[in-house]
């Protein structure tokens, strides 16, 4: 404890610890870090293997939480639900269809404001039966009030796992988080990871206080009553006010976050990756990234100036943020991993916010084609994203494209 | 904008419902044999599908199609030309489902319109319940037994028609006795009825009331709050767990009374009450435990007095007490307060007995207790006093 005031370089040296793990075992590892109360699981692949590292963790000894075992998905996050309201740190997730089955208890979660924190092992909706990802499923609450956000490698894992506590359980937030991981690329392989001490992450992550909104013999209130006309507009504009100050919460954490930790991650809400001087960027959320990384460097080899942007958080959208730095360049390419069937354009999900986004915040607005790819887990290969980028490329000189194409698809 | 009529039909969720659409629907069928047009509505809010629960169905009738869109942009009526109130027990207002707070029965009614109550009260007693307003307005009574039945029935006792023609007589712009007679014969093709209907309708008067005559009884007043004022998380604040009080005469305390939210005092859901026989009460608990509202307080003398601001009227407190004529349910419509029987028991036991006595006798013979769900003008037997009340007038 004594080590708390040493400086974050010194304190580093003396109690991290490096390891080689999955993404899964990251996020595990953050909820004994985290010392979450209650996890509840139910197991779909590929959220499983969260699920069975946090058994081994409460197994060895080495984390103390009620472990419980529900009999659905449904149970499974309404179990969390009440367990948060009653003052409990909670922890679980789910996949696809997994995810869908629980979409009761995930709906009333925002308006009830449970900040319970959820990995989304993100994966393709039955039917036809698949594990590989897609990201449908954690995007079937976008509208609800809950916060979303992708991660792209284990340690990003781990450390938004911690972030998530710190932000969805800020008093002016209280709301539900699902961290996004893609199945197979981040859960089931695994990568060096620093892991950051004990008494590093107490200091960042205080206690979990939902003060008069308590559940307790001592604070007699009763929750989720039935409601007329009269008062349901009001409770929706409180969630409202949430997403209104979700951003600025955000920036805080992540501030604080490189402070304790030394990591830090610079814009929270997307990254960009060689933009300085690209003429046309590509745009996705989680783990196709290392791929696009790959092809943008082989294409600059080429002389194409092509560079990425990560999306970190889908919600909140960092509307006016995103618009700012797009307007920049002749044409964006936006690589969905989703589809929106019948959505303007016929797009996926990103494409359209982001193209929503422009309309309102960009000064000038480039073309903005949407791509479809890497469904059900299909492979986003180096060549899909030359392919892509050759297309945005003719929509920079002007020569008009269609708004949305499907790449890597047979026929 | 043409001529524009609302009626408003006060009615018990479940038991009524049907009776409360046939009407609305034969308002718009009779005016629409005039060249009228209108819809009828159940209020949304409401959830008729339970049992006793106060709600309302309307029919707005216009002379033209642009003026009927003028009165159905809105959620329901502000304004109503006329206001049905089914059971006279409703008479202590109505309280939704939903929740609006609890309203006078003539909430919505314009100034100087007419109140219809089928009832076999006359207008002194119905105003001992009936809140009181600044405007002036009409009651009716359309003389009748309350007719009760089940969720898709209606126990045709005439009591529609009979009610069609207390509105022609109340509100002869609206629609015509003639019209009424027209629907009657060409839609639900029965003579008989058309006789019922002009009968009610000769025999429909209505008394003036004057503005402050009435139940003084202060409205419980709520604030629609702003949202920022509001609790967040769906969360209300909750009760505390209450606790023992006092003997009104020896001064000693004991039992137990949980407490209660003071939003949900009155309910005007109840057409039947418990009344309690202290005396031979043997403190099995049953009722206590079996009260589906929590609504019996724990005597300091270990018995049970159903708290009447708390209880829904559901009889089931009826149905398992094991003592003959211990807990009976009685006419909510006799009853003007909600004090505690206990209280009175104590104070005079003599007295209250007697008046038990009298009470039980009065409402229900003992042959007709139920022991078990039970609700008023459920039963066959009471057709005859029906027919009787509705050949004399
Ligand atoms: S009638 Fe029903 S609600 Fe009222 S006291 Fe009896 S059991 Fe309770
Ligand atoms: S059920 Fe009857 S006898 Fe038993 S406690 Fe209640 S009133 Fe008394």
């Amino acid at each position: 404890m004594a080590t708390t005031t040493l400086p974050v370089e010194v304190e580093k040296k003396i109690h991290e610890q490096e390891a080689l793990i999955t993404g899964a075992e990251a996020i595990a590892i953050a909820c004994k870090l985290a010392n979450v109360d209650v996890v509840t699981a139910y197991p779909i692949r590929p959220y499983d293997t969260v699920m069975q590292y946090i058994s081994q963790l409460v197994a060895d000894g080495e984390m103390d939480c009620e472990y419980i075992v529900a009999e659905g998905e449904h149970s499974q996050f309404e179990i969390v639900k009440h367990a948060s309201i009653c003052g409990a740190r909670v922890f679980c997730g789910s996949s696809g269809v997994g995810w869908m089955y629980a979409m009761e208890a995930l709906t009333v979660s925002p308006a009830l404001r449970v900040p319970m924190v959820c990995m989304v092992g993100n994966r393709a909706l039955d039917d036809p039966g698949a594990f590989g990802v897609e990201h449908n499923d954690a995007l079937a609450v976008r509208d609800l009030g809950w916060l979303l956000t992708w991660v792209d490698n284990a340690q990003e894992a781990l450390d938004t796992a911690l972030i998530a506590y710190r932000v969805a359980e800020d008093r002016r937030m209280l709301v539900p988080l699902a961290i996004s991981c893609d199945g197979a690329f981040l859960t089931h392989s695994q990568a060096l990871v620093r892991i950051p001490a004990a008494e590093q992450v107490k200091q960042f992550l205080p206690r979990y206080d939902r003060g008069d909104l308590l559940l307790h013999p001592d604070n007699v209130i009763s929750v989720a009553p039935q409601a007329n006309e009269d008062w349901v507009m009001e409770i929706r504009r409180q969630n409202y006010a949430v997403t209104e100050r979700a951003c600025s919460v955000i920036r805080e954490v992540y501030a604080d976050f490189g402070r304790t930790f030394g990591r830090k991650y610079g814009n929270p809400f997307f990254e960009e990756y060689l933009t300085e001087d690209a003429e046309v960027v590509l745009l996705g959320m989680g783990t196709l990234s290392t791929r696009v990384r790959v092809a943008v460097r082989k294409l600059r080899e080429q002389g194409k100036k092509v560079g990425f942007v990560r999306l970190r958080w889908f919600r909140p959208f960092a509307g006016p943020e995103i618009a700012k730095c797009l307007e920049r360049f002749k044409a964006v390419g936006v690589i969905d991993r989703d589809f929106s069937f019948g959505s303007p354009n016929l797009s996926g999900v990103v494409a359209t916010e982001v193209r929503s986004a422009m309309y309102t915040g960009a000064s000038t607005r480039p073309p903005v084609l949407g791509f479809i790819c890497g469904l059900g887990g299909r492979e986003v290969t180096v060549h899909d994203v030359e392919k892509m980028t050759d297309i945005v490329f003719e929509a920079a000189k002007g020569v008009t494209q269609p708004l949305t194409q499907w790449i890597g698809l047979r026929g | 904008m043409g001529q524009l009529f609302a009626v408003e039909i006060i009615y018990r969720g479940v038991f009524q419902k049907t009776l409360a659409k046939n009407i609305t629907r034969g308002i718009v069928l009779a005016a629409h044999n005039e060249g009228k047009l209108g819809i009828s509505f159940g209020r949304y809010g409401d959830a008729p599908e339970r049992n006793g629960i106060p709600a309302k169905s309307f029919a707005i009738i216009a002379n033209d199609e642009q003026t009927l869109e003028a009165g159905m942009a809105q959620y329901e009526p502000k304004h109503v030309d006329l206001t049905v109130v089914l059971d006279d027990t409703l008479c202590k207002g109505a309280e939704s489902w939903a929740w609006y707070g609890l309203q006078p029965v003539h909430h919505a009614l314009k100034s100087g319109h007419t109140l219809i109550v089928v009832s076999l009260q006359d207008a002194p007693t119905l105003l001992k319940t009936i809140h009181r307003r600044e405007e002036p307005y009409k009651l009716g009574i359309l003389k009748g037994v309350t007719s009760f039945s089940g969720m898709w029935v209606y126990k045709d006792d005439h009591t529609d028609v009979r009610v069609l023609g207390a509105i022609a007589k109340a509100l002869p712009e609206l629609v015509s006795l003639k019209s009424v007679e027209k629907f009657i014969t060409e839609k639900l093709k029965n003579s008989l009825k058309v006789t019922s209907t002009q009968t009610a309708y000769q025999r429909f008067t209505a008394v003036d009331v004057k503005p402050g005559k009435g139940n003084p009884e202060e409205l419980f007043n709520f604030e629609l709050l702003p949202w920022e004022n509001m609790r967040n998380g769906v969360s209300i604040p909750g009760q505390p767990q209450g606790g023992p009080y006092a003997d009104p005469v020896t001064k000693q305390t004991g039992g137990f009374r949980p407490a209660r939210n003071e939003l949900f005092k009155k309910y005007s859901t109840r057409t039947q009450r418990p009344v309690v026989n202290f005396s031979t009460c043997t403190k099995c608990t049953l009722c206590w435990l079996d009260c589906p509202d929590a609504s019996f307080d724990v005597t300091p003398d270990g018995t049970y007095d159903a708290n009447l601001e708390a209880c829904c009227g559901c009889g089931i407190c009826e149905a398992v007490c094991p003592v003959k004529d211990c807990v009976t349910m009685v006419n909510e419509s006799l009853f003007h307060d909600n004090d505690s029987q206990w209280v009175r028991y104590k104070k005079d036991p003599h007295t209250y007995l007697k008046w038990l006595e009298k009470t039980i006798e009065m409402a229900e013979p003992d042959e007709k207790r139920s022991h078990g769900f039970r609700y008023r003008g459920q039963y066959q037997e009471q057709l005859p006093e029906a027919l009787e009340v509705a050949r004399k007038g």
